[in-house]
């Protein structure tokens, strides 16, 4: 079979896929492929018809095709190469990138390979909802890409459960399309999606919120006719006594996505079972040298704006690896107490480094400090952290005092 | 009148099928008359997948007799129908004393039953195969395979209806009636006039002018002959023919299905000893064709025949029964769960199994070979248990071969587990083989279509996942769900709103967002 060289293969057109692209192409790059599995690059961008995209980025507030189109621009005045319909099916260590299209099996060998596969959402099945299997029961993603991409209404008398920013932003898309939902229910304690989610899905609409809930049966031999939801204790567990029957057609998951990592698995990246996205260094190399990652396939993000970025930065990294090489990142980073995981897990200690993390519940008024051998290295202080949002920190390297591995850590006082 | 066929099969599951498929090696006219909307929609596709040896049941019994028969001669059933299936053998795992004692008691039913080769060995020989299955000796059972009860079922299913049965969906027979033709009518015997009426149902001679009017949701339909393939239906439809004496006993089983990154652990069936009395063999672990795993079943006596739920209580039960025999069993694994129903004739206060009823009733029912009860290992016999229906019709009438019976039919292609090389040239010849429609499965747009366009062809979303595999992945139609629905719609000119998940009502869409 024909084996076509490439300085670096990206699989994946979607934000992060397309600003690592534009990027790699303006630090001088010029053999540069995406691989794109539907018909148009964007990725999931496609069907977030809703706006609020960009205003970190270009200090305005777009649609998401709108904001993909911009790095779409940018990827056709680059004269960068991307080929659509091809979806990649193997990823070897050594860097053999297979694809299938329709104008064949394509094959690459590539120098640097980024991922930015994005991610899925997890499922009723991962979940083990109890009760029938009616048709009705969507996840928030799948029931936009019907309604968005395929002018499908998926139902009418919705029930939504979990919290997370798409089934928010579904509540307000069914709504606004004439259908009546009910409720959000989230098992946790606080909410999952971000606050402005809340502001103008939810509250905006009058669609309440209830917290510590959760769905706890499902009825409906055909379709759904009903779903039971209780409330849950701290272990969220259902508090028996507390089951409430809500009669409705649709239910929708809004409860976790998971980084998309069946090909970084093929080629032998190890995972981080944190964010279950590959252990990367500072320049987001994963464990397999030459390939990189970002964006939700690393780990989730709170906002695309922050997935251009990421893939921005790794794209400087991969420039550099391509010229010159990188230095061996040897330090690693643990974290502590709240915070939930850091990316990337391991430095060099030779650069300045930003580390994004998440905290695993909501704090106000708490520290995070940065540590190296009982040492302080780096002090932030933050009125309020949310497991929503996912924050950054820097980490100059002038502050470290030794090759010994930093823990990242919350105090309260 | 509508046509008369020369046999009507009652029921679309893997009995049934097999059923259809045997009698089209005859010059008969065969009618299948479906309640659901497709081929293998119940027990025969909610079930553990496995090719039974056959020493689980009574020496003597039809269970044991066709069990044994199924497997030993499943090849060549495979080999023509090309059904996917691998013997991997089966360990059956012990920890106490009393467990040996069992499982002794089990080779020696098994030697009886006829099989070869099954053995008690020590944990050394578990460590071998399976060093991931808990337990500290076994018996060994070498010729248990696992299939694709799927592919079995739509196999036979396909194979009959290119052999000239004819299938009739959404048929759910709610009435059945004897009688006679007379020319071209039919008279039943209630109509009958006196001395009109023939002495065939009170004496069982045969009358080559008796038959049936078999009335359906979708039409009535006439026949000579009527078999009861109708599973959780079968005691109904035995009632309907006269033969008042069953009661079946809907039994639940609930599965979890396990994500296929676990699939290097276990590459065999791992059961427990089976305590027979629940009615069940026990909270076991079976790899799937394609690298899942199942966990399950529960055996649990339910009053409906169609309530498939999943329940806490049983799904706790799963994870802590499967993990005595496979540790490794995290709940980050589950895909997905699932629950069968087995037609039990043992009441639930008894419990075990009651041996299948294979029968010809002629004093109550004539030309009717009735089947009830075919619960586990009734998937492993299907086609014996076809072979039987055929020697008792052969005993009434003789059956004249059909010399254009062709026994081959062929899968649709899978594009998945093929080479680079074959890949291409897949894609060279058709490019929807290059079009990825199932990212988890790497189910590719030839093997939709195929499985929408292909004899009897899909033209439900589960139609679909059953023929080619395709939303059976991690992220469960997530991604390629929404692909498929269009496929269907447009091959099959469904609008939207009749656009079903899988039984009639199971409705997708309430229609267009907005109007084009």
């Amino acid at each position: 079979m024909n084996v076509i060289q490439k300085q670096v293969i990206i699989i994946g057109g979607g934000p992060g896929g397309l600003a690592a692209a534009a990027e790699l192409k303006k630090k001088g790059v010029e053999q540069i492929l995406i691989l794109e599995r539907e018909h148009t690059p964007g990725g999931i961008l496609r069907q977030c018809i809703h706006d609020g995209f960009g205003l970190t980025r270009f200090g305005e507030t777009l649609s998401g095709p709108e904001y993909a189109q911009r790095f779409i621009d940018q990827v056709h005045e680059l004269g960068i190469e991307i080929v659509t319909d091809a979806t990649v099916i193997g990823l070897t260590e050594d860097r053999l990138v297979t694809a299938a299209s329709r104008n064949g099996l394509l094959q690459y060998q590539a120098d640097a390979v980024i991922l930015t596969m994005g991610c899925r959402e997890r499922t009723r099945g991962a979940l083990s909802i109890p009760g029938e299997r009616p048709s009705g029961v969507f996840t928030a993603g799948t029931a936009q890409a019907y309604i968005n991409l395929k002018n499908k209404m998926v139902g009418k008398n919705v029930i939504i459960l979990g919290s997370g920013d798409i089934g928010m932003i579904m509540a307000r898309r069914m709504t606004l399309e004439g259908a009546h939902v009910q409720a959000v229910f989230e098992i946790q304690p606080y909410p999952s999606g971000l606050p402005r989610n809340i502001e103008q899905c939810l509250n905006d609409y009058h669609i309440p919120l209830y917290l510590s809930h959760t769905v706890t049966n499902i009825k409906g031999h055909n379709r759904l006719e009903a779903v039971t939801v209780s409330q849950v204790d701290e272990h969220l567990k259902s508090i028996p006594g507390t089951e409430k029957e809500y009669a409705c057609d649709t239910l929708i998951l809004s409860v976790g996505l998971i980084p998309e990592n069946e090909l970084s698995l093929m080629a032998g990246v190890t995972l981080d079972p944190r964010t279950k996205g590959a252990v990367v260094d500072e320049a987001y190399q994963t464990s397999v040298p030459g390939i990189f990652a970002a964006g939700n396939v690393l780990h989730v993000h709170d906002l695309v704006d922050f997935v251009s970025l990421e893939a921005e930065r790794l794209a400087d990294s991969v420039a550099a690896y391509l010229e010159h090489g990188l230095t061996p990142a040897e330090i690693s980073i643990e974290t502590e107490g709240l915070i939930g995981y850091t990316v990337p897990q391991k430095i060099s200690g030779t650069r300045d480094v930003t580390l994004s993390f998440r905290p695993r519940k909501p704090m106000r008024d708490c520290w995070v400090e940065i540590r190296q051998d009982d040492t302080c290295l780096v002090r932030k202080k933050y009125s309020r952290l949310l497991p929503a949002e996912m924050e950054n920190i820097s980490l100059p390297a002038d502050k470290l005092v030794s090759k010994s591995r930093i823990k990242v850590v919350t105090s309260i006082e | 009148m509508n046509p008369r066929y020369d046999v009507l099969v009652i029921g679309a599951g893997v009995v049934g099928c097999s059923v259809a498929r045997e009698l089209s090696r005859y010059r008969l006219s065969i009618g299948v008359l479906e309640k659901g909307p497709d081929v293998c929609m119940e027990t025969s596709s909610r079930n553990s997948a496995v090719l039974h040896a056959g020493y689980n049941n009574k020496t003597g019994s039809l269970m044991a007799k066709f069990c044994v028969e199924g497997n030993r001669t499943f090849d060549q059933a495979a080999k023509e129908l090309d059904i996917p299936y691998r013997r991997t053998g089966k360990l059956v795992v012990g920890f106490t004393d009393e467990d040996r004692e069992k499982l002794e008691g089990l080779k020696e039913q098994g030697e009886r039953n006829g099989i070869e080769g099954i053995k008690i060995v020590e944990r050394d020989f578990i460590d071998r195969k399976a060093p991931y299955v808990g337990g500290n000796f076994a018996m060994w059972s070498p010729t248990t395979a696992i299939l694709s009860p799927f592919q079995f079922t739509f196999g036979m299913a396909e194979n009959a209806a290119s052999n000239g049965a004819r299938f009739f969906f959404d048929s759910e027979v709610t009435g059945i009636t004897h009688g006679h033709f007379h020319g071209s009518s039919f008279v039943p015997d209630f109509q009958a006039q006196a001395g009109e009426k023939s002495s065939e149902a009170a004496s069982g001679a045969y009358d080559p002018d008796g038959g049936y009017l078999v009335e359906t949701k979708s039409g009535q339909f006439f026949c000579r002959w009527v078999i009861n393939c109708a599973g959780l239906g079968s005691d109904k439809i035995s009632s309907m023919l006269g033969i008042d004496e069953y009661t079946l006993y809907p039994c639940r089983g609930e599965y979890f299905i396990l994500d296929r990154n676990l699939s290097h652990m276990l590459p065999l069936p791992a059961y427990p000893v089976p305590n027979i009395k629940t009615g069940g063999l026990g909270i076991h672990l079976t790899p799937t064709l394609d690298g899942n795993i199942m966990v399950g079943p529960s055996t649990e006596y339910i009053d409906s025949r169609e309530d498939y739920s999943a329940t806490q209580a049983v799904m706790d039960m799963l994870i802590e029964d499967g993990g005595r025999i496979f540790p490794y069993l995290k709940k980050e694994s589950f895909i997905r769960n699932f629950a069968g129903i087995r037609p039990k004739l043992a009441p639930p206060g008894v419990g075990g199994f009651h041996d299948f009823v294979i029968e010809r009733r002629d004093s109550l029912a004539p030309h009717a070979v009735n089947l009830v009860g075919i619960e586990s290992p009734g998937l492993t016999s299907a086609v014996p248990i076809a072979h039987e229906v055929i020697r008792l019709m052969k005993e009434v009438e003789p059956l004249a071969e059909n010399p254009d019976f062709n026994p081959i039919r062929r899968r649709i292609v899978t594009f998945r587990d093929k080479s680079p090389e074959e890949q291409a040239r897949l894609i060279a010849e058709n490019p929807d083989y290059g079009d990825i429609i199932c990212r988890c499965e790497t189910i590719t747009k030839a093997e939709v279509l195929a499985a929408i366009r292909g004899p009897l062809g899909a033209k439900t979303v589960t139609g679909v996942k059953y023929r080619c595999r395709a939303m059976m992945g991690r992220c469960q139609g997530g991604y390629c769900q929404p692909k498929i629905t269009e496929l269907l719609m447009e091959e099959k000119g469904i609008r939207p709103e009749d656009l079903t998940y899988e039984r009639r009502g199971s409705y997708l869409f309430t229609g267009e967002v907005r109007e084009k």
